[in-house]
């Protein structure tokens, strides 16, 4: 019995020093933060994805009290955590338009000719590495979805041999961007009705060899835009979201069907 | 005595039988031949000609672009047909000029004669290796003349002759050797010319005897040049791994052969130098073998370069019957290119196509697992370096520990580990991509 109760006191002792040695060093060595931090922190999304620019989200709050990062910089929170964030810092949030990522290719199993047989790592950058590519297209998407496994939020799935994002989970973190080695993705608001749906910048008959889904280059969408919103570079068009209306005249006109109301 | 070899290697099947026994014919092109402009290492060579020109067989169609470029030479008379991107072998899409040949195969004044009367500076040698265009063609492509340029050729002690042709089902090299011996070692006297203390080895495996016996005919009573039977492994023909076989010398991370008193040649290289020098006649065709399971007569022929891959399988006798094509590779099974298309011209430094009716690397890929760290890369790796450290880094995007601890961008791409990996893990393909990921960041 007294060999129990000797046993108790002296882990109770030890327990107890080892407690107001933790107690002492705490306040000793306290780091000193600013609960702005804190509660900016509090409010950032946590996923760490760097789309900010930061190494992760601590060092993003951190940026945002010592003012070097914009209230609004976090593109995956958006405009809710944006104007929390503003509220701390006693700020006026910018307005923040919600950007999604946007895959500019349609060239799926029906519409894309296929080349060759990949057979190998089963990873878009692989792919382009050794040079084969499952479609006769030089420029669309091989849909082995590297863009699928950069995203930290499960936004992109293949589907029938293309890359399509869910615009409700897509934050605009711009991770699948830089991973993609034809560059098909692109940040557009997510308002924006219509789109291009295809990276192609050869001129319409090659592209026509190669996809049924293809722009051709041929500049109907051009004479048919009001707000000069649409135009053809480098044999491709390309919508201006600052000036399109969303009036929908270039898709009704466009002979390959690749403008598209987007969420189609 | 046991024959000199390296460290590590495999040895895979040969197949070399297929293409071996076949005399070599001259395959003349029918249709328009495609010369991509970037045909080596460097620089890629600025057009000449413009679309609608008339060009000559043996006229140069576009220059090179600064010391490490080549030119590049029309192999047919005809006309330019356009100037415009194409896929090539290695499946981007690149410059290149297409001729319409006319069939005629008109030479350009001034090639057949010899332009010298005997006496021939180093400058005279290097001057004819650049106007002919001739890039190393035993695979690498670098600029012959680049490479034969030494600020202290004093230094060169070896100079080799790589008739090793390690890769399976390739035969051209041998055939050459038997066919050209003579011209091969005219070709590596002139060489030696440039390096006056040096002695010309010529490296064969001996798994091709008939090779050996023809050099060794004309090689008789030579005092400078020896023929050197060696091993047949695989990668013996790598540069490296051939001089520390020949010379005893390894090279160390980074070095260039010169760095140890070497420079190495392929047998094609030095025949293309003779032709060159003594004839002014340029880089216009090379031996070529087609062969693998589904070729219905595999052999090797002289072809002229910017011929279609699908037309020299034709002239190979198409297709065999009631076999389905699985792959077709620019090069051998080991370090060869699979083609996504069969419309890309053949370059002066590629050496075969091999068409297989079975893929090898799908069956891999449907076995694959994970590493299961049992060391046989490592062992395999012809210049030691560490395969499975080099996944693991790649894997992680991790390239400062595949660049700087690991030595990566050394790996020459011989595919070794990926053979003999257990877990049929794609360590080639991996150390590929990644040598190119980290050489693209660096040009940034």
């Amino acid at each position: 019995m007294q060999a129990i109760m000797t046993a108790t006191a002296a882990v109770g002792v030890i327990g107890l020093l080892l407690g107001l040695l933790l107690v002492t060093v705490d306040k000793k060595f306290k780091v000193e933060t600013d609960p702005k931090e804190q509660a900016i922190r509090g409010y950032l999304p946590g996923n760490n994805c760097g789309a900010c620019g930061y190494a992760g989200c601590d060092a993003m709050a951190s940026a945002i009290v010592h003012e070097e990062a914009p209230v609004n910089g976090c593109p995956v929170g958006g405009a809710s955590v944006a104007e929390q964030i503003a509220h701390i810092m006693g700020v006026e949030a910018e307005k923040t338009e919600k950007m999604v990522a946007f895959i500019k290719c349609s060239g799926d199993c029906e519409n894309a000719a296929s080349r060759a047989h990949y057979v190998g790592i089963s990873d878009c950058v692989s792919a382009v590495a050794s040079g084969l590519s499952p479609w006769t297209c030089d420029y669309g998407c091989l849909g082995f979805g590297s863009c699928a496994s950069a995203c930290p939020f499960g936004a992109i799935t293949v589907e029938n041999g293309v890359a399509v994002v869910n615009r409700t989970l897509c934050r605009a973190c711009g991770k699948c961007i830089a991973v993609c080695p034809k560059h098909l993705i692109e940040l557009v608001p997510d308002r924006a009705p219509y789109a291009v749906r295809c990276s192609n910048r050869d001129r319409g008959a090659a592209v026509k060899k190669v996809c049924t889904a293809g722009c051709l280059a041929c500049k109907l969408c051009e004479k048919q835009c009001e707000a000069d919103a649409i135009h053809v570079e480098n044999s491709i068009a390309h919508i201006d979201y600052e000036k399109c209306t969303g009036c929908g005249k270039c898709a009704e006109k466009c002979p390959v069907g690749v403008i598209r109301l987007r969420n189609k | 005595m046991r024959l000199k070899t390296f460290r590590g290697g495999i040895h895979p099947e040969g197949h070399k039988e297929q293409s071996k026994g076949q005399p070599v014919r001259a395959y003349l092109p029918k249709g328009e031949l495609v010369f991509p402009v970037s045909q080596h290492i460097g620089k890629p060579a600025r057009p000449v000609v413009a679309k609608g020109d008339p060009v000559l067989a043996g006229q140069i169609i576009a220059e090179a672009d600064g010391f490490v470029s080549a030119n590049i030479i029309s192999s047919c008379s005809g006309t330019v047909k356009a100037i415009e991107e194409r896929h090539t072998a290695s499946g981007a899409r690149a410059v290149c000029i297409v001729i319409e040949n006319d069939g005629q195969y008109t030479l350009a004044p001034g090639i057949g004669k010899t332009p010298h009367n005997g006496t021939l500076s180093s400058k005279d040698i290097l001057d004819a290796i650049k106007a002919a265009g001739i890039v190393g063609m035993g695979g690498a492509g670098f600029p012959t003349h680049v490479k034969l340029t030494s600020k202290n050729p004093e230094a060169i002690d070896y100079v080799i002759a790589n008739g090793s042709e390690c890769e399976p089902y390739i035969t051209c090299d041998d055939r050459l050797m038997q066919d050209e011996n003579r011209s091969i070692v005219e070709g590596l006297r002139l060489v030696l010319q440039l390096f006056p203390n040096a002695q010309g080895v010529i490296a064969i495996e001996d798994n091709k005897p008939d090779a050996i016996r023809a050099m060794e005919a004309v090689c008789a009573g030579e005092k400078q040049i020896f023929v050197q039977p060696v091993l047949a492994k695989y990668p013996e023909g790598g540069e490296r791994n051939l001089i520390s076989v020949i010379s005893g010398r390894d090279l160390r991370f980074g070095q260039l052969p010169a760095d140890v008193g070497c420079m190495v040649c392929n047998v094609a290289t030095l025949h293309a130098i003779y032709r060159a020098v003594h004839f002014s006649e340029p880089l216009m065709e090379r031996y070529f073998t087609v062969s693998g399971d589904a070729v219905a007569s595999p052999c090797t022929m002289k072809v002229r370069i910017g011929t279609s891959a699908a037309e020299l399988i034709e002239a190979a006798g198409g297709v065999k019957e009631g076999c389905t094509v699985k792959k077709v590779l620019s090069g051998g099974p080991m370090m060869g290119i699979a083609l996504s298309a069969l419309d890309v011209p053949v370059c002066k430094n590629n050496n075969a196509l091999t068409v297989l009716a079975h893929d090898e690397v799908e069956k891999a890929q449907q076995q694959l697992t994970a590493c299961i760290r049992c060391g046989r890369c490592t062992r395999a790796c012809p210049i030691h370096l560490t395969p499975q450290m080099m996944a693991d880094a790649a894997e992680h995007g991790d390239y400062e520990q595949f660049e700087k601890r690991l030595y990566g961008l050394d790996c020459f791409a011989c595919g070794s580990c990926t053979y003999v990996c257990p877990a049929k893990r794609p360590l080639m393909q991996l150390f590929k991509q990644t040598k190119a990921a980290i050489l693209a960041a660096k040009r940034k």
